[in-house]
């Protein structure tokens, strides 16, 4: 198979890298960017755990082939402090212990911060269904919703 | 395994009907990924349409919408025109999947994996939406319930792309809705479904009707007794009430561990009574 030329913005860097036409956009992050903070949980975009941004929108990163991102604008995990300085999700998440072993936690920040991007003042409803597509087999979610209900609430402060 | 990212309809016309072995339409991915990580398909080549002209659009035309085969399910229901027109395609679209699912999946793939249980379809045949297909003989428009005729089978041939869904133009006095039954509160298939479309004359009796149920036989049923027991009345109870038994009557429903076909049965006239209500007080009756 013949390797795919692909010229991307990752985190607001310009990122050049070959693929297979058939491999994920998961794949190239984790195996040939060394991006490994998305994770494979189901490979079938049900669990959200590979979640990143696609040009403003929410997708798995599973199920979007590595040739696609071809210019387009990808934002994923390792994105979201700015160096030692944590966005304010990720301090919540800590203060909230709204996370045990981990896995899901990249696919929940960026769930959560597309969640607050597009809807700042959420309600316990809106927070839940809107992630929805993540799941956390440790903490019962609880924690996750209140660690996002008090981040809405510094961000809407900031 | 070939990728390409065709600029034209005809372009990508041409790749699929000149491929000589496996080809594979992407969009939004939602079902092609996963049944290629499942070894269910493996094509040679992928045409992902994105990059065409047009295709990630929801256009406005003189006869109504126009929305292109690459418009993502989330975008759908950030059109408030969309919505304000025709609120059960879009109620049906948002309930595919997740958010991460929304940002990507389409109607037209939902329309082309021809599940079923597929949400947006049932709400498609309700409002009498058209497909617009390309293909190497050229262009045509075929009602939506025309394409799936089976699980997993569509009547398109070789070379054959859907470019977008026509919806019409809005009469005065219309509405549709559409309802799904799943055991859980979101991210599920539908156990069964109903999309209800009416359009209402100024006494608020039922001028026309379409009613489709989904999940209860091979493809969706487009249920014209239902319609029937409908037009002509107000939405009062015994119109309800023979919806309802119709409905139940209509359905051809398996028997598997998320539905028995007597709960398929009597939940298919229960969900198009509900569907028929909010659609009616969507249209102004009363």
């Amino acid at each position: 198979m013949a390797g795919v030329a692909v010229l991307t913005t990752i985190n607001g860097d310009n990122v050049e890298y070959l693929c297979q036409p058939d491999e994920t956009l998961l794949d190239v992050l984790r195996d040939r960017l060394g991006l490994t903070g998305a994770k494979e949980g189901c490979g079938t975009g049900d669990c959200g755990a590979c979640s990143i941004i696609l040009d403003d929108r929410l997708v798995c990163s599973c199920l979007v082939l590595g040739a696609e991102a071809e210019g387009r604008r990808v934002e994923t995990i390792e994105g979201m402090a700015h160096g030692d300085r944590l966005h304010p999700l990720q301090q919540k998440f800590l203060e909230h212990a709204a996370l045990q072993c981990g896995v899901c936690t990249p696919g929940f920040l960026i769930a959560a911060k597309d969640l607050l991007a597009k809807n700042p003042d959420p309600t316990e409803e809106e927070i839940r269904f809107g992630l929805a597509g993540n799941l956390c087999r440790c903490t019962g979610y609880d924690k996750i919703v209140r660690a996002v209900q008090d981040a809405a609430s510094v961000m809407k402060g900031a | 395994m070939r990728y390409i990212r065709p600029l034209s309809m005809e372009d990508a016309v041409g790749q699929l009907a000149g491929s000589p072995g496996t080809a594979a339409i992407l969009a939004g991915g939602s079902d092609l990924l996963v049944r290629m990580k499942g070894g269910f398909i493996e094509p040679d080549l992928i045409v992902d349409i994105k990059a065409i002209d047009g295709l990630v659009e929801i256009r406005e035309t003189a006869e109504g919408f126009s929305i292109g085969a690459a418009v993502s399910c989330a975008l759908m229901g950030e059109s408030a025109a969309l919505m304000r027109e025709w609120p059960g395609v879009v109620e049906a679209a948002k309930l595919i999947g997740s958010k991460q699912v929304q940002g990507r999946c389409t109607i037209v793939g939902n329309l082309c994996n021809a599940s079923p249980a597929a949400d947006s379809v049932p709400a498609l045949v309700a409002a009498g939406a058209r497909a617009l297909i390309v293909g190497p003989a050229g262009r045509r428009t075929v009602v939506v319930e025309a394409v799936p005729t089976g699980p997993g089978k569509t009547s398109l041939a070789k070379g054959e792309i859907i470019e977008a869904i026509l919806l019409d133009r809005r009469a005065p006095r219309s509405g549709d809705a559409y309802l799904r039954f799943i055991p859980r509160t979101e991210m599920d298939i539908a156990v069964v479904s109903a999309g209800v479309n009416l359009t209402l004359d100024e006494q608020g009796v039922v001028k026309s009707a379409r009613v489709a149920l989904g999940a209860v036989a091979p493809t969706v049923l487009l249920v014209e007794e239902a319609a029937e027991a409908l037009i002509g009345r107000k939405l009062d109870e015994a119109a309800l009430e023979r919806l309802a038994k119709v409905c139940s009557g209509a359905c051809r429903p398996i028997d598997d561990k998320r539905g028995t076909i007597e709960f398929r049965r009597k939940v298919a006239g229960v969900l198009a009574r509900r569907a028929a209500t909010t659609a009616y007080a969507r249209a102004g009756g009363k």
